[in-house]
C-alpha cells in the first residue's frame, strides 16, 4: 500500500496547526476583548467553515485562487504562486477551514480569565505585551493544547475542501481522505480499508490524548 | 495630597447610579473608605488606580495630574506606581508564591523580607491553588508591595485572616508602610483595622 497520502495528510495537518497557532492566538485574544460590531462580523466569518458545507468553501477558494481571476492573477504575477492544485493552496485552504477550531476554544479561554488578572499585572507596571506572555498565555495552556490538537485532527480529516481545490495529484494534493475516496471509486476496497483504519486510529489516539491531558491540566483557582 | 473630584455613572448588580466624589486624601497616611454595599467603594479604588475612567472630573496627586476629562488626559495605569489588592486577589495561577513577587521586583533580599513579613517563606514554591484563603490574601498584599508603590489601594484586604494572625501581620505591614512612606487607601466594613501607628493617622471617608 502507498503510504504517501498518509504522510501528506500528517504534513498538511502539522503545517496548518503551526500556522494557525501563530495566526489564531492573537486573533482570539483580540476577539476576546471588548465587543463591537466589526468584531462580531469578523467572528461570524471565522465561524462560517464550521457550518458551511466544505464544498462551498472549496468552491469559493477555487474561484479566488483560479489563475483566470483577479486575485489568482495577482498572486501569480507578484509571488509566482499557483495555489490551485498545489500543496501550498491546500495549506491556505486548511488554515481557513480550521480557523474556528483554533480560535473558538482559545477565545473562550481568554474570555474566562478574570479581568482582574490582567489588571493586577498592569498595576505592577507591566505592559499589555508582557501581561499577555507572562500572565494570560500561560494560564490558558490547556485550551491552546486542545485547540491545536483539534485543529490537527480536523485538518487530517478534511475532504471536501481538499478535493475542490487540490484535486488528486499523488505526492502533492492526494491526502489520505482523498486516497480513500479514490480507492473506493476504483473498487480497491483493501487500500481504502487500510487508509480508513490508519486515519481512524490516529484521530482516536489524539482525541483520547486530549481527554487525558485536560484531566490533568492545571485549573484556575477561580473556576 | 490626593485631590479627587469626579463623576462616574455606574451600572451593575445594584442598579444604575451616579458616583460623585469630591474630596482629598492625605499623603503618608491611611484612609479608610467605608459605606454600605454597592455604593461604589470598589469603583472609587479602581478609578484611583486608572482601571476605570470617570465620566467627568479631575484627579491630581501632589500637583501631578492623573486624570483630567476636559483635557482628555489619563495617566496610564502602568505609570501610576501604585499597588492594588483586588477583592478576588487576582493571583496568577501559573506562578509560584515567589514568582509572584519576582514579577514585581528583582530585589531578592526584599523578596525574602516580604515572604518573612507575610509568614510565607515556607510556601514560596507553592502555586495559588495550593494555598489557603488567608495565604492567598496575604500573597495578594505582598505582591502589591513588591513594586514599592507610593500609593497602596486595598479592597477588603484582611477578610480571610484570623484575628491573631491579622494583628501580627498588620503590625509588620505598618512598619514597612511607614518606612516606605506609602499612602494607603483601603475599603473595609470594619473600623480600626489598621489602628494608628508611628505618626500614621487614620482618616475615614464615608461614601
Amino acid at each position: 500500500m502507498d503510504m504517501e497520502p498518509i504522510w501528506l495528510s500528517i504534513k498538511l495537518a502539522i503545517i496548518t496547526t503551526i500556522f494557525l497557532l501563530f495566526i489564531g492566538i492573537p486573533i482570539a485574544y483580540w476577539l476576546s476583548r471588548k465587543q463591537n460590531i466589526i468584531k462580531l462580523i469578523i467572528e461570524g466569518f471565522i465561524t462560517m467553515p464550521l457550518v458551511l458545507p466544505p464544498s462551498v468553501l472549496g468552491f469559493y477558494l477555487l474561484l479566488a485562487f483560479s489563475p483566470k481571476n483577479g486575485f489568482g492573477i495577482w498572486l501569480h504575477r507578484n509571488f509566482d504562486l499557483q495555489l490551485v492544485f498545489s500543496f501550498k493552496g491546500l495549506v491556505i485552504a486548511s488554515i481557513i477551514y480550521s480557523l474556528p477550531f483554533m480560535i473558538s476554544p482559545v477565545k473562550a479561554a481568554f474570555s474566562h480569565l478574570p479581568q482582574s488578572m490582567s489588571q493586577a499585572s498592569y498595576v505592577m507596571g507591566k505592559s499589555k505585551i508582557q501581561t499577555f506572555f507572562y500572565v494570560l498565555l500561560p494560564n490558558i495552556k490547556p485550551s491552546i493544547l486542545t485547540a491545536a490538537v483539534l485543529t490537527f485532527a480536523h485538518t487530517l480529516g478534511e475532504f471536501g475542501v481538499v478535493l475542490m481545490i487540490g484535486g488528486n495529484i499523488p505526492g502533492e494534493t492526494r491526502v489520505a481522505s482523498v486516497a480513500i475516496y479514490d480507492a473506493v471509486e476504483t473498487m480497491d476496497y483493501s487500500s481504502a480499508n487500510s487508509y480508513a483504519l490508519i486515519l481512524f486510529a490516529i484521530t482516536f489516539v489524539i482525541v483520547i490524548g486530549v481527554f487525558v491531558l485536560n484531566r490533568n491540566a492545571v485549573k484556575s483557582p477561580f473556576e | 495630597m490626593i485631590k479627587i473630584d469626579i463623576i462616574k455613572r455606574v451600572g451593575g448588580r445594584f442598579g444604575n447610579f451616579e458616583l460623585k466624589v469630591n474630596t482629598a486624601f492625605h499623603s503618608n497616611s491611611i484612609t479608610q473608605i467605608a459605606g454600605p454595599s454597592g455604593i461604589g467603594k470598589t469603583t472609587l479604588l479602581k478609578i484611583l488606580a486608572g482601571l476605570i475612567l470617570p465620566d467627568a472630573g479631575t484627579i491630581t496627586i501632589d500637583d501631578t495630574v492623573w486624570f483630567d476629562k476636559e483635557k482628555k488626559f489619563s495617566k496610564k495605569v502602568q505609570e501610576r506606581h501604585i499597588g492594588f489588592v483586588f477583592q478576588d486577589y487576582a493571583l496568577f495561577p501559573n506562578m509560584t508564591v515567589k514568582a509572584h513577587l519576582k514579577y514585581g521586583t528583582d530585589d531578592l533580599v526584599y523578596i525574602d523580607y516580604l515572604l518573612e513579613l507575610g509568614e510565607m517563606a515556607h510556601l514560596e514554591n507553592r502555586f495559588p491553588k495550593q494555598l489557603s484563603g488567608g495565604q492567598q490574601q496575604r500573597l495578594a498584599i505582598l505582591r502589591a508591595l513588591s513594586t514599592k508603590p507610593k500609593l497602596l489601594l486595598l479592597d477588603e484586604p484582611f477578610t480571610a485572616l484570623d484575628a491573631e494572625l491579622k494583628l501580627r501581620f498588620i503590625n509588620k505591614l505598618m512598619c514597612l508602610l511607614a518606612e516606605q512612606k506609602t499612602t494607603v487607601i483601603f475599603v473595609s466594613h470594619h473600623d480600626n483595622e489598621f489602628g494608628e501607628y508611628r505618626g500614621y493617622v487614620l482618616h475615614k471617608y464615608m461614601l
